[in-house]
């Protein structure tokens, strides 16, 4: 079974989850190291309680709220960039939809958490089931997220069921697991037929539901009165952000992967520019979104919100907010403008400035507002406390180790929606172009 | 239907503090050490907010004791996901300690910075147990707290008017701060009665609400300092 499964012209698919080398070893364990180390560092927050942090009497919010819609953004790339590609058919999608939807889904469940670890008492969290009022916006939020993670992870299983299949098949590793998990598919007309038709209808479910749920999170922030947070904007505005930076983890969760799995020969530079196109096209769209929110609130001048404004523009925070103007705007469109410097290590930067601008902006959004009471009382500065570091490190180490062990389970690349792609693509995409050409006329005799 | 409000007179106020004191011993408030105090987690309810206007040596100061404003509108109940603030029959806004979990989402959405949270476990020095009072509830770690008028206060007051048959007087539910005040700077009543002192204070000329435009519709009035 192994021979023959070697001659497969994508046994590199298959290779993660047959072998593992050391370097997967020692991942595993230094981000293990890592999680554990948050583990524990919140275990002590339990006991101890949020006096750990360097949250104080106006700055009520940090790290935690922070790192919790950073995460939920990133995880917006995944579902809704894979269900946009297979919707408008684009065959370049192949390689790419089920990296993108798995990042959906270990990210969604990441962020999920963080409300949780920021309450003053988790042991009271099912009291939002018990007394939930439908009118706080948390409540908003604790629906459109389940909803999101359950038809994510819905959406990240059923278009691998044929995947697993063939794993069922064709390796003899966790013969039960994927027997199970596989439900019988051994991929008859009607089972085809049938997955098909569930993988339309949940791209189209998606999409609705991935808008609403970043929409709903800015909805904490602009439904309350504070200067900096009341704002018509903020839905779509967290929205663009999302999915900017979900896009750039997209691309470089891409070039970690085709390096480590050596994937080049399925990930090429093409599928990087196809992608970093969207990439620009949403810097741009921050940079405008920003450029109205702010020009908005200082052309009006209002003192309140004026002291917040200037306290992010010149005040405590300008190293931050220009910091996150440079990366999230200035960086990204230099590289992805010019042709020249387009290429895989550009984009590399290009991504990583945009990851780590997109998490500025939260900070942005959320301390200046809270730091800036209306009334003048004393405000103390934030400082993250140590355990807040440690339990961000823990959620990015957590994002990794998952990511990794996801990749020895389960093939990163869809093997049979590459297989089709050989099989019926070129067929599918020659006809489909004649179709969008105009039918020649008959030349007519005479003329 | 009582409107129970009050009315500040920063004329008169000097930033003394005994309110605030008063506050603390009435409603059990642990002291958090110097170390917390510094980081910015006293959990007074009552907290004195000190404006200074001009340039030295022509500066006002301004002292601004700032209570729970019991709004009517209050922009914190609404965000709560649990229903432990709320707005009372009493028009209070009252706070469950034993139902908040402690999302802080009240505090972000409060515009007057009220509400307090209980970062560690409360510790109350063995010299202050004597000082207890039995009518407030202790709060606990990781839950919102906030100024609540004295609201045991009320329902005693309420069952003694009810225990002697006839209406509750001015003189029956008065709040620790309100009482201790020894500048006479605030008065404590029903807005809606009359009779009440703060009634008449209220249409004062002098008399002002902060933040008014938000449309929370604060239940404590201030008189404006003036020069003399």
């Amino acid at each position: 079974m192994m021979e023959d499964l070697r001659k497969d012209p994508d046994y590199t698919l298959f290779r993660p989850i047959l072998e593992s080398d050391r370097r997967f070893y020692w991942a595993v364990a230094f981000l293990g190291a890592v999680v554990l180390w948050a583990l524990a560092l919140y275990i002590r927050q339990l006991i101890y309680g949020l006096g750990v942090t360097g949250l104080n009497r106006t700055v009520t919010w940090g790290f935690y709220i922070i790192n919790f819609v950073f995460f939920i953004g990133v995880s917006h790339a995944g579902t809704l960039i894979s269900a946009i590609l297979r919707l408008s058919q684009a065959e370049w999608r192949r390689p790419i939809t089920r990296m993108a939807e798995v990042i959906t889904a270990i990210v969604l469940a990441i962020g999920g958490l963080h409300p949780i670890i920021d309450l003053g008492r988790p042991d009271r969290v099912l009291n939002v089931f018990y007394y939930g009022r439908l009118q706080s916006p948390l409540l908003w939020d604790v629906t459109a997220i389940s909803l999101y993670f359950t038809a994510s992870t819905v959406y990240l299983y059923v278009p691998m069921i044929p995947d697993i299949a063939l794993l069922r098949d064709r390796t003899t590793k966790f013969k039960k697991f994927y027997t199970w998990l596989s439900w019988g598919y051994v991929g008859t007309e009607r089972q085809k037929h049938i997955l098909e038709r569930a993988m339309t209808i949940l791209m189209v479910v998606v999409i609705p539901v991935a808008v609403s749920v970043h929409t709903v999170i800015s909805y904490i922030f602009s439904m309350t009165l504070q200067s900096g947070w009341h704002s018509t904007i903020f839905g779509p505005y967290f929205v663009t952000g999302a999915i900017f930076s979900g896009t750039a983890t997209l691309l470089v969760v891409m070039i970690f992967f085709r390096k480590f799995y050596h994937l080049e020969n399925y990930l090429k530079e093409i599928h990087f520019r196809y992608l970093s196109v969207l990439l620009l096209v949403f810097a741009l769209l921050w940079g405008y979104f920003t450029f109205s929110e702010y020009l908005t609130g200082i052309y009006g001048n209002e003192p309140m919100e004026m002291r917040v404004i200037r306290f992010k523009i010149s005040g405590a925070y300008a190293p931050y907010f220009w910091m996150m103007v440079i990366c999230n705007f200035v960086i990204p469109v230099i590289i992805l403008s010019f042709k020249k410097l387009k290429r895989i290590p550009g984009i590399l930067i290009a991504s990583i400035s945009v990851i780590i601008g997109m998490w500025l902006e939260r900070l942005i959004i959320i301390v200046p507002s809270l730091s800036n009471p209306r009334l003048p009382v004393v405000s103390e500065p934030y400082v993250p406390s140590l355990t807040e570091w440690s339990l961000f490190a823990g959620g990015v180490a957590a994002f990794c180790l998952m990511f990794l062990l996801f990749s020895k389970l389960f093939p990163l690349i869809s093997i049979w929606e590459i297989k089709e792609g050989r099989a019926e693509g070129l067929e599918a995409v020659h006809q489909r172009l004649e179709s969008y050409l105009p039918d020649t006329p008959a030349v007519q005799e005479g003329v | 239907m009582a409107k129970w409000g009050m009315v500040i007179d920063l004329n008169k106020c000097t930033g003394c503090g005994a309110c605030v004191n008063a506050c603390r011993i009435e409603n059990n408030i642990p002291n958090v050490g110097e170390e917390e105090a510094q980081a910015g987690r006293a959990l007074d309810w009552m907290q004195i907010i000190t404006e200074y206007e001009g340039e030295f040596p022509d500066v006002r100061v301004t002292h601004i004791p700032r209570p729970c404003f019991q709004c009517d509108n209050p922009p914190c109940t609404k965000v709560c996901p649990v229903h432990a603030t709320y707005l009372n029959e009493d028009g209070l806004v009252g706070q469950v300690y034993y139902r908040c979990i402690g999302c802080r989402f009240c505090m972000a959405a409060c515009p007057y910075s009220a509400k307090k949270f209980n970062y560690y476990a409360p510790e109350i020095p063995e010299s202050y147990q004597v000082i207890r009072n039995p009518d407030v509830t202790r709060r606990m770690k990781g839950v919102v707290e906030k100024c609540s008028f004295c609201h045991h206060r009320l329902s005693l007051a309420k069952d003694l008017a009810r225990f002697e048959n006839r209406d509750l007087r001015e003189e029956d539910y008065q709040p620790a701060c309100v009482e201790s005040c020894p500048a006479d700077a605030m008065t404590f009543g029903d807005l809606e009665n009359p009779d009440h002192k703060v009634a008449t204070l209220i249409h004062s000329s002098r008399a002002y609400r902060l933040e008014e435009e938000l449309g929370t519709d604060p239940k404590v009035y201030y008189l404006k300092k003036e020069d003399k």
